[in-house]
């Protein structure tokens, strides 16, 4: 009996023993395939390291001794391949890499400056004896480039192509990173002596520009010459902005400014006030000198001086679908010529509604009298409606009434088709 | 004698008014430390605010109801510009239209376009909708880095946070732990609020929505909807009468019964084309701040699928 519990026993664990060893093989294999699995893992955590370090174009995660990933902590952020890298990447962060020139690749292109074309098509039918426009027109093709020069500065250049001729409408360098919050360009640039003066063609709310500054700042070019220009925000009371422009020019725009000799070099200054009424008006205010030598000579000065007022209304909630703005600026001028001083004065006042999505309304009057005459004045008023198929494109009818002070007048219905290809840059407020 | 003390009594004078103006405009280290943050968007503030708390003051340019498209580059955003310390954008080209005259004419160095106070947020998200081929205007309004309505999906504003988290460890190394300790609690909280977000939305997931805009891709994506149309016929342009007809034919053929507008569209066509396919127009808000309650990025999720689920079950 005892002798078959012993056997009994012996089978028990010889039994136990034949069926543990395969259990051993089973986790020895199971646990081999789990440290291959594990190496599998920190490889393809490695692989997916390095290509989202790729398509953010910053150095590869580090990566542990042994080939093992770091863990990331349990919030760190999974890799993003769609992430899209936006901004470029600047000399010496590629360090490490071998420098690729003859600019072939897409990383070189991005480097481009902005690139953009507007095409400014005008019609006119009627009669303007003083003023007379072509029938038909392509006014203007404003194309612009621009980019950021490097950390310290950008660039905008604005080139008119005419039906006749090419003229650097714009083109200067601005430093944005001056201590004390100064601003500073050099270039081309127009000049901040009101508000139209500063606007380009195609952001004006008219086919035309109003009668004061074709009378007293130059017309379509206006005071814009090569110069310095200094920007800076200026201490005010809570929730006001006071802005401070001083500008020196070469002495040089349309017929406003001649220089003569070098030292006849004209000047600009401007002060802003603006401030929110509400979240949705506001109320920008201004105050502009000009001075410089005119075509007469050396001993001859032309000053001006400016006020300008714009009231913008637009509900923030349907932005899109309505908004006002209403805008007039007087002008004096005080011209030297042979023998007396002429003082003359215009203005503009204008309001453009936008009734839809799609559609604006506006007028605008206008009176002015001429520089070299002041007696002679001239008047007018015009009537605007503007519709846009989409952002990119804009048709606009006017008509304009002009008297002039010679007696006669001037009756026109105006057509302009706008279209912008590329990517123009948004414009200052 | 008399002169000599006089001009002592004057050099006194003049070292206590200096002390006393000094004290007087000196304000405790601790109080000037905070950092000033603008954004360009509610959603990018309250992402910050969630990192930052009570060591950063925020602001947003754009408001939460306004079409972050088109806001106005109004010359009261310098005055929060020049003294920024750090300015977060949402990128790929959003704020094209209104934010770079702002930043150049800001006289901010610290923010200017990559300098180290100058964070775009898209770098941090799953970016979708990029286009492929050949980009053109023709496709309407598109934005050639992809869709910037990114950050409608919990798990991208994760990503945002950190990123948003590791810019200021940067810029205030001193309160790195600070700032990663808001994070780790900003993410446990959103993890349990996502689950119940998922819970929510389970049941109507595979349904078929219109929105007006391609507003919310990742939105969608994230709680398994399908966008199959829009109001307007590109983005960008507003709904034309053929398009429109269209989509009505097309809602009412797919069964297509809730149509998806933010808050700064004109309802008009929404309601029209509701009221001829028995479809629900849904005012869902893209941005916090869309309406008052909606105060945080919590919120906006709260929010949008409570309205969500409400009109799905009404359309059962």
């Amino acid at each position: 009996m005892r002798l078959l519990k012993v056997f009994a026993c012996l089978t028990l664990l010889a039994s136990t023993m034949l069926w543990a060893q395969p259990k051993d093989d089973i986790q020895e294999r199971l646990k081999a395939n789990e440290e291959r699995i594990k190496a599998l893992e920190s490889e393809i955590k490695e692989l997916k390291a390095t290509l989202a370090a790729v398509a953010r174009n910053v150095p590869a995660a580090p990566v542990l001794q042994g080939g093992e990933a770091q863990e990331p902590p349990p919030t760190q952020l999974p890799p993003t391949p769609q992430a899209v890298p936006t901004t470029p990447t600047l000399p010496g962060e590629s360090a490490g890499q071998i420098p690729v020139y003859g600019g072939s690749s897409a990383a070189a292109k991005a480097l481009n400056p902005d690139i953009s074309v507007i095409g400014d098509f005008l019609g006119s039918i009627g009669r303007n004896p003083l003023n007379p426009v072509p029938t038909l027109e392509m006014h203007e093709s404003e194309v612009g480039f621009q980019a950021i020069v490097d950390p310290y500065a950008r660039a905008d250049f604005f080139f008119s192509f005419g039906e006749e001729g090419v003229n650097l409408e714009e083109g200067f360098l601005t430093f944005t990173s001056l201590p004390a919050g100064l601003i500073v360009r050099a270039g081309k640039m127009r000049a901040a002596f009101g508000k139209v003066n500063t606007l380009h063609n195609h952001v004006l709310p008219w086919t035309d520009r109003p009668l004061v500054t074709g009378s007293l700042v130059g017309g379509e070019d206006g005071i814009n010459d090569a110069g310095l220009s200094v920007t800076r925000i200026l201490p005010a009371p809570r929730d006001i902005l006071l802005e401070g422009t001083m500008q020196v020019f070469r002495g040089d725009s349309a017929d406003v400014f001649k220089s003569s000799r070098n030292r006849d070099v004209s000047l600009v200054g401007h002060l802003r006030g603006y401030r929110d009424l509400t979240e949705s008006t506001n109320l920008d205010l201004g105050l502009s000198y000009a001075r410089g030598h005119n075509e007469l000579g050396s001993g001859f000065l032309t000053q001006l001086y400016g006020m300008d007022a714009t009231v913008h209304w637009k509900p923030l909630r349907r932005a899109i679908y309505h908004s006002f703005v209403g805008r007039t600026e007087l002008i004096w001028s005080q011209r030297q010529q042979t023998g007396n001083v002429q003082r003359a004065f215009g203005l503009y006042t204008s309001g453009d509604y936008q009734l839809a999505r799609r559609w604006f309304i506006g007028g605008r009057y206008d009176r002015s009298g001429r520089s070299n005459n002041a007696n002679l004045i001239d008047s007018g008023f015009s009537t605007i409606l503007t519709y846009w198929p989409s952002e990119f494109s804009q048709i606009r009818g006017q008509y304009r009434f002009a008297h002039y002070a010679e007696g006669r007048d001037g009756n026109e219905l105006r057509f302009q088709l706008q279209f912008s290809i590329g990517a123009h840059g948004a414009h200052p407020f | 004698m008399i002169q000599q003390i006089s001009r002592f009594h004057l050099v006194f004078l003049i070292l206590v008014v200096a002390v006393t103006l000094s004290l007087l405009f000196s304000t405790p280290a601790q109080a000037a430390a905070k950092l000033k943050i603008v954004t360009a968007t509610t959603d990018m503030a309250a992402l910050a605010e969630e990192v930052g708390g009570d060591h950063i003051e925020v602001e947003s340019i754009a408001r939460g109801y306004q079409d972050p498209h088109y806001v106005e580059a109004k010359p009261s955003f310098l005055l929060k510009l020049r003294k920024a310390d750090l300015l977060i954008v949402v990128g790929l080209q959003l704020e094209i239209g209104w934010l770079p005259p702002l930043i150049t004419q800001s006289g901010n160095p610290r923010i200017q376009v990559g300098a180290p106070g100058y964070l775009d947020a898209s770098q941090f998200a799953e970016i979708l909708e990029i286009p492929t081929g050949t980009v053109t205007r023709a496709m309407g309004d598109v934005h050639p880095l992809g869709n910037p309505h990114y950050w409608l999906e919990p798990e991208n504003g994760r990503r945002i946070a950190r990123g948003i988290q590791q810019k200021l460890a940067e810029i205030r190394p001193e309160d790195k732990v600070f700032f990663e300790q808001r994070f780790q609690s900003f993410s446990r909280r959103l993890t349990v609020a996502e689950k119940n977000w998922d819970d929510q939305m389970k049941p109507f997931r595979g349904r078929n929505v219109i929105t007006y805009h391609r507003s919310w891709p990742n939105f969608t994506k994230r709680f398994g909807l399908n966008v199959v149309n829009y109001v307007e016929p590109r983005p960008g342009i507003p709904p034309s009468p053929g398009h429109t007809l269209d989509l009505i034919g097309m809602m009412r053929r797919e069964n297509v019964k809730v149509i998806l507008v933010e808050p700064y569209f004109d309802l008009k066509t929404p309601k029209s084309i509701a009221s001829q396919t028995g479809a629900q127009v849904v005012v869902l808000l893209p941005s916090v701040g869309g309406e008052k309650e909606v105060t945080d990025y919590f919120k906006l999720f709260d929010y949008d699928v409570a309205l969500l689920t409400k009109a799905f079950k009404a359309a059962q």
